[in-house]
């Protein structure tokens, strides 16, 4: 047995309105790899905020080697040992690598040294970074290698990473969790806060589950499954989505040489991408955010038009058509994001059903809207999926995450479109709900719909999907059908591991 | 049309008092920008500082004196706006232009008794055996301490942003405030102070016209300085160097103009006047015009540490 390092007794933090953490106690030991479960708005921010000095308890103390630890900032964190790798990066996208790791720091050494530590760390660990690039043109894994080294030079006791593996190719994440077991063998604590399931039964040595900003759970991740613990998270069982044989039919979409140029200074160029869809077939398409997902939707959805012939439904040529004339022919789209995009914030349910239904629904008459059955409409979609909102009236904005995620898609599905096209459906959505619109989808399917399926979740295409491909830069890989398909081969289609290399584990 | 009415002495030496009250402001304004936020009230905030600077400066009869408090006046007001973007949240541009409609009254009223006044202005520095020079010392090293003042500030502006630690956090809070608060720098209260010093230099390039520059009060002498200061901040992106040639340049060709209007030029005045503007303004966008334009990302964007 080792000592513990961290003890937290009785944490609780109250919001207006919601308790974040309601009496959380657990210990961390020192060289543990300790998981930290739960679904969106469980708590765990809130508790690992207050780790960090970000937020203040209202009761509860927290006991650092035995020593009494009330961190005031994170100033007074990172002095006392904890360091914090952020699950948005807190990086600076116009300041240079050294500067960033600077900046993490309390007193940083000269400029010349920084850049020479920053080597001696990122080759000790595997992890390749030049101190003088720009931070804004690293890649989202080269980033995170950022902000991990800037804690690492500051040898830290206790190491905590808030979903660090949501923007990693498998390889990658491979690397980072050989980096991790390498930190922990040598005497660093790691808090790892993660909803991917089998990522925890394989990294971390135990678990504590937070549910409703209340420990619910403690347990040793490799002894559970991983439906173990999701029950444990969401604290029911739920149903996993059935994918039904289906038979294909004709190609309902069919997309040739779809080349487009970047649509501002940060977007990603599409280049010479081509694939078909068959009616009754759902298309899953990964990749790491930002290599074309956001641009691709755009194209398919109508936003951004093409030459005619690049994009055919049922053999008909739409590529020039925008939004509304694609949607009147069965082309439905659901973007990434939900509030400004799918759903206008402000407006309330009705009309932001209206906004998307209302030539396939028949919503207007004369140019006029019909709010009666507008109303209806939005009914429906609240009822069929068990959407929790006081009523149609209410402003998208109001709902919350996941809510207003089976909104969006349920909008799409009830449209019976011929063709739908979504962008990351499930994104931050808990559990049941996600297994609800992912069935939905399925179900979907399996009317004759043909489905393009846009994630970054690859435990979700793999689930829903009959096929898989790949975006990396604006490119599409091979598609290969999912039976059958490993880990190693889909990380290779998303563009492998970014010269990155396996950590030196010392023997 | 008479050239040789110009002399080429004379002229460059004006051209640098003719810069300075726009280099002060926009020096200033440059470091605000950087730290993220948008202060469009530069021109309010000179006003002020050129009204408050003659009313002690006569009263006192100290131009350094007048200095001083012009620099707080300005600051002063730039407090005000600061308190209602950082901690009330108000929207910048609105509140920017708020404080230049405050300025020109509020200058106006407080500068009512003193029009037509003389004031004590600064006397010459010269600098030793620089100024003996030939030619180039009564050019460049016979001129008042705030010219001197006002580029030193520009290469320690420079060499801070640069170098510092402290400039390093600014560029930070300014580049990512969120990031900067995660990582656990007050965000607000190092806004606070570049408001500031935005303020202080403001005030000074004011003073620098009523007290040096004309020297004498009237009602919106600023005439439009300080707007021309918001905009060379812009198109000199964001960068030392070039807010200090966008400055001397508009300085230049006002100096300029207003010679060949003297030496009676064939072109219409209302052309020969509006041409500082134009040809200064046409210059910056060729040259931010490539290469990256380097908007620090945060730049008008509301702060809230919400949870």
């Amino acid at each position: 047995m080792t000592d513990v390092l961290l003890r937290l007794e009785g944490l609780t933090k109250a919001y207006p309105g919601v308790v974040a953490n309601d009496d959380v106690s657990f210990d961390i030991r020192e060289g543990e790899i300790h998981a930290l479960l739960g679904e969106n708005g469980a708590g765990k921010s809130t508790l690992v905020k207050m780790i960090y000095g970000l937020v203040k308890p209202d009761s509860g103390t927290m006991t650092l080697r035995g020593a009494a630890f009330e961190p005031a900032e994170p100033r007074a964190a990172r002095a006392a040992g904890v360091a914090m790798v952020f699950q948005h990066f807190s990086l600076f996208d116009a300041l240079s690598v050294a500067e960033n790791v600077a900046l993490g720091m309390e007193n940083p050494p000269k400029p010349r040294d920084l850049a020479r530590q920053i080597r001696d760390v990122s080759e000790t660990y595997g992890l390749p970074l030049d101190p003088g690039r720009t931070v804004g043109t690293l890649s989202a894994g080269e980033r995170q290698r950022v902000e991990i080294i800037r804690c690492l030079l500051q040898n830290p006791r206790l190491l905590i990473m808030d979903e660090p593996t949501s923007v990693l190719t498998p390889q990658e994440v491979e690397i980072l969790f050989e980096t991790l077991r390498k930190l922990a063998s040598e005497g660093t604590a790691i808090l790892y806060i993660s909803h991917k399931l089998e990522e925890i039964r394989s990294l971390c040595d135990h678990a504590t589950v937070l549910r409703l900003g209340k420990k619910v759970a403690t347990c040793t991740p490799a002894d559970a499954t991983a439906r173990e613990l999701a029950e444990m998270m969401v604290g029911a069982s739920f149903e996993t989505p059935q994918k039904a044989e289906r038979p294909l039919g004709e190609v309902m979409l069919d997309v040739r040489g779809l080349s487009l140029p970047a649509p501002g200074a940060y977007g990603t160029p599409l280049r010479e991408i081509s694939f078909q869809v068959r009616a009754g077939e759902i298309l899953g398409l990964g990749g790491v955010a930002g290599n074309g997902q956001d641009e691709l939707l755009a194209a398919l959805s109508g936003e951004r038009v093409t030459a005619a012939d690049v994009i055919r439904l049922r053999d008909r040529p739409i590529g020039t058509m925008g939004p509304t004339e694609r949607r009147a022919l069965g082309v439905l789209s659901g973007p990434e994001e939900r509030l400004g995009h799918a759903a206008a914030p402000d407006m309330s349910l009705t009309e932001n059903a209206v906004l998307t239904g209302a030539r396939r629904m028949g919503l207007l008459s004369g140019g006029f809207v019909n709010w009666t059955k507008s109303k209806g409409f939005a009914e429906d979609v609240i009822q069929s999926f068990d959407v929790r909102t006081p009523g149609p009236g209410t402003a998208a904005r109001a709902l919350s995450g996941g809510n207003l995620q089976k909104y969006v898609i349920g909008r799409e599905v009830l449209q019976s479109p011929e063709v739908l096209v979504v962008n990351q459906p499930t994104w931050g959505v808990d559990a049941a709900a996600a297994a609800a619109i992912r069935q939905a989808l399925l179900n979907l399917a399996a009317k004759g719909a043909a489905l393009v399926v846009i994630s970054q979740d690859l435990d979700e295409l793999m689930e829903v999907s009959d096929r898989f491909g790949a975006l990396n830069e604006g490119r599409l890989s091979e598609i290969r059908p999912v039976d059958g398909l490993t880990v190693d081969e889909i990380g290779l289609m998303m563009g492998g591991a970014h010269d990155m290399e396996v950590a030196h584990v010392d023997g | 049309m008479d050239l040789s009415s110009i002399n080429p002495v004379l002229l460059i030496a004006s051209v640098m008092v003719s810069a300075t009250p726009i280099l002060l402001a926009a020096i200033g304004e440059m470091v605000v920008e950087k730290s993220g936020v948008l202060n469009l009230g530069v021109e309010g905030m000179m006003i002020t500082g050129a009204v408050v600077g003659f009313a002690v400066a006569v009263s006192a009869t100290s131009p350094g004196l007048g200095f001083v408090a012009a620099a707080i006046a300005g600051a002063l007001l730039s407090l005000a706006f600061g308190l209602l973007t950082q901690y009330l949240l108000s929207n910048q541009v609105a509140t920017g232009l708020g404080l230049t409609l405050v300025g020109l009254g509020l200058s106006s009223l407080i500068g009512k008794p003193y029009e037509g006044m003389k004031t004590p202005t600064l006397s010459k520095f010269e600098i030793p055996l620089l100024s003996d020079l030939p030619i180039l010392g009564d050019m460049l090293f016979s001129h008042d301490v705030m010219v001197y003042f006002s580029l030193l500030l520009v290469a320690a502006v420079w060499a801070f942003l640069k170098y510092t630690r402290a400039g390093l956090i600014l560029r930070a809070v300014g580049e990512g405030h969120d990031s900067a608060h995660a990582l656990g720098y007050k965000v607000t209260q190092i806004r606070i102070l570049a408001i500031l010093f935005g303020g202080a230099c403001a005030g000074l390039g004011g003073a620098y016209l009523s007290l040096v520059r004309v020297p004498q009060w009237t009602e919106g002498m600023t005439a439009g300085a300080g707007w021309i200061a918001l905009a060379i901040v812009v198109f000199a992106s964001w960068r030392a160097g070039r807010v200090a040639v966008g400055a001397y340049l508009f300085g230049g060709v006002t100096v300029l103009q207003l010679n060949l209007q003297a030496a009676g030029a064939d072109v219409p005045v209302a052309l020969l006047s509006a041409s500082p503007y134009l040809i200064t303004i046409l210059v910056l966008v060729i040259i931010s015009a490539r290469g990256v334009h380097g908007a620090p990302a945060s730049l008008g964007r509301p702060f809230h540490a919400s949870h």
